[in-house]
């Protein structure tokens, strides 16, 4: 029972790194596309957990779909990321600012 | 026939208003004086079947307003106070009508004119006629309005415009003052009848009405306010000031308003509601102080008028308070009669001041005439038979009136009355008829005797006046001299039953018996005090010491008497100034622009663009920020969704100053 709710707990933990890691970096965004996979991930783990202690298969169903969606969103941010520095040739989250109110 | 004498002036006014176009000079005026004849010799029968027969008629028009208990309707009381003023009202009106048409007669607006004066007239009759105080307020607010209309005729001219407006809100202070009193009659006796009111006020003369802890008896309420709509009405002392500036409107409108009808409205009301003041003394000692008050303080500042037509406002505003204290010492028939009396010979001032303003190219000031008794002798001779009525000169009307009403204070002089304000009277009446005999005097030999001041051109072309104008004249004269001696018998003899139940006066304040016993040297001290003063303006204007002219007090003395006191001063400095600027700086700038802008569609529309541009400087572009405000509203969500409340406030506070 400890054993279990302690991994929710890891799980939890990674997921709130992961947040602090998008939300303290101002510089790298592939840093911040990193901490959203790892985001991902610990969502994943969670599920797994949860339908392990559940005694339920619909959590692990739910963690193979997300990791196809974290595979194809991946992808697609990189692609946008490429795009990105073809444009501009710089990737720092700072100078991402054109859009202001 | 009754309603015919209300509803031919009305008429009249419809034709030569709405026809005058049409009709033209001759065809308005001619349309106008038949009509207000008419009616003039339909209120003389009516005054003889009333009058004399004693056939009271109240007649019934129509239902007006009906609201619950509320009910009033268009009703024509004819009783005998009535048709006296009925008698009063049409006679100089038809007389001003028939001398105004060759006043006016150059004038381009006469068809105006003539439509104004016989709306006055139409307005005033329904005052008189109403038997109840929403009816005769119609007529009340008519006057006031007719009296704007005329007084402004030479609508050109800024001083008649002053002075129409400073006539119409003056009286509207005093209406106020009468709407509060009909609001205050419908709270007490449930009806504003006069016969329900009348007949109901004995058993009202204990009520007392609780207004904040304080005991207010209800009928001497009713009578303040009735005579603060009274004191605006008919010019007593504290809303005078619009009477002599009236002035400005051609002279028959003056006739017209200072001698029959509108500033006797405010006596008529006091007369007609002499059933209620008589059972509140407090309401009679107002009456009397500030009528003799008036007396003496618009006496007093005739003597020192320069202007013709001035001097006779003054002592029309001075007759007016003789009228109001007789009043109130209960001698509402003697009031009734010296208004008629009055109304006969200031009407024969004013036009007779007319015909020699006429004759002198619209001259008015009496230091530029003189020596006209050669060229206007019968101007002259009529403006002396008014003078000397109006000086209370015996055997005229004057006398029967004005002298009986001094004879009545001089009866509370006596020890067992115990009535200061009756000896107050006594002594400001009899002294305010020393400055009437001087300043008509004075106003007699400046203008007839004394040589001549103006230009030989002017006096060259001042002829009399014609026919048409002298006729109203010579009738009036006639009415100044006879008017008093045949009416003394019916309106005020002793155990005269004319007034019926019109006037009623209580048996313990009524002094007419003693007043015909006093001693021989009271009744003789009006006479003599009235020659002393034509002795004294006689001294001063034939043997021209000037002793006012080269001293400083006298000089001080008389700057002051000429400048009416100070009053009109005063009343702008610290009246009207004030309110004007509290109305432009307070509630103008500071309220109406400044506060309720601020909370209004102004502050608002200042307000939305700086907020906005701050919400709008929150989205800065940085994909950090936006992160940040991502993770605080799913903090917010979690907390809404956990019922965190205080922390949300918390937060929100947090927001807020960042």
């Amino acid at each position: 029972m400890l054993v279990y709710i302690n991994n929710t707990n890891t799980s939890i933990l990674l997921f709130l790194i992961s947040v602090l890691g998008i939300f303290l970096n101002q510089k790298n965004i592939l840093v911040m596309l990193m901490s959203l996979e790892m985001m991902f991930l610990s969502i994943s783990f969670n599920l797994i957990f949860a339908s392990i202690y559940l005694d339920d298969i619909t959590g692990q169903i739910f963690s193979l779909l997300i990791l196809t969606v974290a595979a194809a969103e991946s992808s697609i941010g990189l692609a946008i990321l490429v795009i990105y520095y073809r444009i501009r040739s710089v990737i720092t989250v700072e100078l991402m600012h054109l859009m202001k109110g | 026939m009754y309603l015919l004498i209300l509803w031919l002036p009305l008429l009249g006014s419809i034709f030569s208003g709405f026809l005058g176009r049409f009709l033209g000079h001759k065809g308005s005026g001619t349309i106008s004086v038949v009509c207000v004849f008419s009616s003039m010799i339909l209120s003389l029968i009516a005054f003889y079947e009333v009058g004399f027969m004693g056939l009271n008629h109240c007649i019934v028009l129509s239902p007006w307003i009906e609201v619950g208990i509320f009910k009033i309707s268009w009703s024509f009381l004819f009783d005998s106070l009535t048709v006296t003023m009925l008698v009063v009202i049409t006679v100089i009106s038809t007389l001003v009508h028939l001398y105004s048409l060759e006043y006016m007669q150059i004038d381009p607006h006469l068809p105006r004119f003539m439509a104004f004066l016989e709306i006055f007239t139409f307005f005033m009759l329904v005052l008189v006629t109403a038997d109840n105080l929403v009816q005769m307020f119609v007529g009340w607010e008519g006057v006031g309005l007719a009296s704007y209309l005329l007084i402004n005729f030479w609508f050109t001219r800024l001083a008649a415009n002053q002075s129409a407006i400073k006539a119409l809100v003056v009286n509207r202070i005093g209406d106020f003052g009468l709407s509060l009193g009909i609001l205050t009659v419908f709270y007490i006796f449930q009806s504003v009848d006069y016969f329900i009111i009348f007949s109901l006020s004995p058993l009202f003369s204990n009520y007392h009405l609780n207004f904040g802890g304080i005991n207010i008896s209800g009928i001497t309420l009713i009578g303040v306010f009735l005579f603060i709509g009274a004191v605006g009405k008919s010019a007593q002392l504290g809303l005078h000031t619009w009477l002599p500036d009236a002035m400005e409107g051609p002279t028959p409108v003056s006739a017209l308003i200072h001698a029959a009808t509108m500033v006797t409205a405010g006596v008529f009301l006091l007369i007609r509601f002499s059933p209620l003041i008589e059972f509140s003394s407090s309401v009679l000692n107002i009456l009397v102080l500030f009528g003799s008050l008036t007396a003496f303080f618009a006496g007093m500042s005739g003597i020192f008028q320069n202007d013709l037509k001035r001097v006779i406002a003054y002592s029309t505003c001075s007759q007016l308070g003789y009228m109001i204290f007789a009043c109130g010492i209960s001698c509402y028939n003697v009031s009734m009669f010296h208004l008629a009396n009055h109304a006969f010979f200031k009407a024969l001032l004013f036009l007779s001041a007319g015909s020699v303003i006429h004759a002198l190219a619209n001259e008015q000031d009496m230091r530029k005439m003189g020596s006209l008794i050669k060229f206007l002798p019968l101007t002259y001779s009529l403006m002396l038979i008014g003078s000397l009525a109006l000086a209370g000169f015996p055997f005229l009307t004057g006398f029967y009136s004005k002298d009986f009403i001094l004879e009545l204070t001089q009866v509370t002089l006596n020890k067992n009355v115990h009535s200061i304000e009756g000896a107050f009277a006594c002594w400001l009446g009899n002294l305010s008829v020393f400055f009437t005999a001087f300043y008509s005097f004075r106003l007699i030999y400046l203008t007839f005797i004394n040589s001549v001041s103006t230009t030989r051109i002017i006096i060259l072309k001042s002829h009399e006046p014609s026919l048409l104008m002298l006729i109203p004249l010579i009738i009036l004269g006639f009415g100044s001299i006879f008017i008093g001696y045949l009416g003394k018998d019916l309106f005020i003899g002793l155990g005269t039953d004319f007034w019926k139940s019109s006037i009623i006066i209580l048996p313990s304040n009524s002094y007419f018996m003693e007043a015909e016993w006093l001693k021989i040297n009271l009744k003789w001290l009006p006479f003599i005090l009235s020659v002393l003063g034509i002795v004294l303006a006689t001294i001063i204007n034939v043997t021209r010491i000037h002793i006012y002219l080269y001293n400083t007090f006298y000089r001080s003395i008389c700057f002051l008497i000429n400048k009416k006191w100070y009053w009109d001063v005063l009343y702008n400095r610290f009246f009207v100034y004030p309110i004007l600027n509290f109305g432009y700086l307070v509630s103008f700038k500071n309220l109406d622009r400044g506060f309720i802008e601020l909370l209004g569609p102004y502050g608002f529309s200042k307000i939305v663009p700086t907020w906005s541009h701050t919400f709008s400087r929150l989205q800065t572009g940085q994909l950090s920020h936006y992160l940040f405000f991502i993770v605080l509203g799913a903090c917010l969500f979690f907390l809404i969704i956990f019922n965190q409340i205080q922390l949300l406030v918390f937060y929100s506070v947090l927001i807020f100053f960042i």
